[in-house]
């Protein structure tokens, strides 16, 4: 991995959440680094920290410490208008395909919204442009004057797709861009959102949920817990060689559409999920069936194990050993 | 279709078609569906968004509501037709025999009440008795459903719960009726992975241990594959393939059933390849194509599947609505 390469960066990133009922740190010295043309895939449970490190790295919200780079600038330092202006090398696509679209504006205007709001070229090749996205994303000119409402799903992630595009950005950061969508049109826009990635050599921040998904897009995949990256590391590092529990529980409960063994396993405990106890060192120990009652995961502090240069993992006893 | 038997099947459809309102006239969501659920049996039914899952479900439920409308459809349960009862006769069975888990627990459930009293009123809606007596069974259900610590979370308000625990109160209160048939839709969509397979897994040991028969609603495939015992395949408002799990996964007959199951993506899939989509999208109720509705997105088309409607019929151990049903099977290269 040489450091030219890297176009944008966490760095050491914490952020606490201050409630009443306690303080919630979301991101707990998380380090990430997006390569040229590459996709990192966040993944994890709800609640894990994976959006609040996308909005940090978007700049909309800020750390409570650690550094934020983006092609070579540092977030916090930047003025608001050098701010403006880098965010139109780093777009955002959002889960919900209605909602994240002005249901009162057409499809062109909801395109064109970025190269107005940078001042781009003049209304004839704005106009161009809007056409030559759509075609680029498969939808066709007679969607220029429909609205939200008018389109599927998938047609409106599309159109969120290309107004993303629309200032020619390095960075996109997904934000379980294709979860809503039905099993069909998924496939459909996983393969267009590869496709403009090896085209345009756009760089991917793909946070999601879905394992399955993760690994058809990325080149490599940290999985949090909690507010922690437990392993991190090249698709097939990660999947073929899961070093932390928590990647490998996962991997265990996704159902798979394969036909089901003769005799399934009907004894698993069906109690709810323990807690984690914050004292304990590891996170995921309340819920590790190697460490729950091992005293070295509660008390030593956690570092990460450099397995190979591209494969890190926290955990006292991966699994398979050291 | 076999006339509807009681005595093997917990719950027999015929001919069942609901309704909704479309510019020019109404559109059918539901489309002429029969099926049976055997007793004890746990059947997936898979379909995308707009397929008619959920309608069928609230219509076994009776809970369609103007201006959707069931126009046709005999529902057996215990050998009665439950669409000719009146609102009052089907009340005991709403809950008695038939019970219901939604998608997202927060909205299924009063947020301003603490969830005991939820518990409580529905186990006296059934069986009158005292209310410290239904407290202490509601006490049994949570623990039944895996909540640490019942006699303490009982008090609780729903917002002081996790996703995955208010699901469990869900199904605690679904169960309360002693229903015998479950319809669990889209029940662990909004969960995590790991709470998903153990809601899933709960479900499936009571189904077992109380000899419930289960209608598992879920777009997931995995889902279906894994804890189904016969799936459903519906694709815009009709049962296209029904077979037995183990069929349905690795002998489909139906191209749509095909072609949905290549386009599934999960992590053993070979990346270096793009995922096979399915060209298009799902028509909307008010737009369907006449003949075979899978027509215009089928790889194996023909003139004649758009001039008539296939019926449901049995191709091997299968039954597929499908014209080249036989031709596909006997010719699996032609994947």
């Amino acid at each position: 991995m040489s450091t030219t390469s890297v176009v944008a960066s966490l760095n050491n990133v914490t952020r606490t959440f201050v409630s009443k009922r306690g303080d919630v740190k979301a991101l707990d010295e998380v380090s990430i680094s997006l390569q040229q043309g590459k996709t990192l895939a966040l993944v994890g449970e709800s609640g894990s920290g994976k959006t609040t490190a996308a909005r940090i790295l978007l700049g909309l919200d800020q750390p409570d410490s650690g550094s934020v780079n983006i092609l070579g600038s540092e977030l916090g330092g930047l003025k608001h208008e050098q701010m403006r202006l880098l965010r139109k090398s780093i777009q955002v696509v959002q889960q919900d395909p209605y909602s994240q679209l002005n249901r009162r504006h057409c499809v062109e205007r909801i395109i064109e919204g970025p190269l107005l709001a940078f001042n781009v070229g003049d209304k004839i090749s704005r106009r161009d442009k809007v056409i030559s996205l759509l075609k680029a994303v498969g939808l066709e000119e007679e969607h220029l004057r429909r609205r939200p409402h008018e389109l599927s799903g998938g047609q409106c992630q599309r159109v969120a797709i290309a107004r993303a595009l629309a200032l020619d950005p390095k960075i996109v950061v997904l934000d379980e861009a294709v979860s809503a969508l039905d099993v069909s049109v998924r496939a459909q826009v996983l393969n267009l959102l590869r496709e403009l990635r090896d085209e345009l050599g756009l760089t991917y921040l793909f946070i999601t949920h879905d394992l399955g998904v993760a690994h058809y897009l990325a080149d490599e995949i940290a999985v949090m817990f909690r507010g922690r990256i437990v392993e991190q590391g090249d698709r097939k590092d990660v999947f073929i060689d899961s070093k932390h529990p928590y990647t490998v529980d996962l991997l265990k409960s996704v159902p798979l559409a394969v036909p089901p063994d003769e005799k399934r396993q009907n004894n698993m405990d069906v109690q709810t999920l323990p807690s984690p106890n914050p004292t304990d060192a590891c996170t995921y120990r309340s819920r590790c069936t190697v460490g729950r009652d091992l005293a070295q995961c509660a008390s030593d502090k956690l570092t990460f194990t450099k397995g190979s240069p591209t494969h890190l993992w926290m955990c006292h006893f991966p699994v398979g050993g050291k | 279709m076999k006339p509807a038997d009681n005595k093997l099947n917990a719950l027999s459809v015929r001919n069942l078609s609901v309704s909704v309102p479309a510019r020019g006239g109404r559109v059918l969501a539901v489309d002429n569906i029969s099926f049976d659920l055997p007793i004890g049996k746990k059947i997936g039914v898979v379909g995308e968004s707009g397929s008619g899952k959920s309608l069928t479900a609230l219509a076994l439920m009776r809970l369609i509501k103007d201006p959707v409308q069931v126009d046709a459809g005999e529902i057996f349960m215990g050998g009665k037709d439950i669409m000719k009862l009146s609102a009052k006769e089907f009340l005991p069975y709403r809950g008695g025999e038939i019970a219901m888990i939604y998608q997202d627990p927060m909205s299924a459930l009063n947020p301003i009440m603490r969830i005991g009293e939820q518990i409580i009123e529905s186990i006296r809606v059934h069986s009158p008795m005292s209310k410290q007596a239904a407290r202490k069974i509601a006490i049994d259900q949570l623990g039944s459903v895996g909540i640490p610590e019942p006699e303490k979370r009982i008090d609780s308000y729903p917002f002081e719960m996790s996703g995955g625990m208010l699901q469990r109160v869900v199904i605690a209160i679904a169960l309360s009726g002693n229903a015998k048939v479950l319809i669990a839709d889209e029940a662990t969509t909004a969960l995590d992975v790991s709470t998903q397979e153990r809601v899933l897994t709960l479900i499936d040991k009571t189904a077992t241990e109380r000899g419930l028969s289960v209608l598992l609603i879920t777009h997931d495939l995995g889902v279906a594959a894994q804890y189904a015992d016969e799936i459903l395949v519906m694709y815009a408002g009709r049962i296209v393939e029904h077979g037995q799990v183990q069929q349905v996964f690795s002998r489909s007959v139906h191209p749509y059933t095909r072609a949905l199951l290549d386009s599934k993506c999960d992590y053993t899939l070979d990346v270096t390849k793009p995922i096979k989509s399915i060209a298009g999208q799902p028509p909307r109720p008010d737009n369907r194509p006449s003949g075979c509705v899978f027509a215009p997105r089928c790889d194996f088309a023909e003139p004649a599947c758009s001039a008539s409607i296939p019926l449901l019929s049995a191709h091997g151990d299968a039954m597929a609505a499908c014209f080249r049903a036989d031709e596909l099977i006997f010719n699996q290269e032609v994947r």
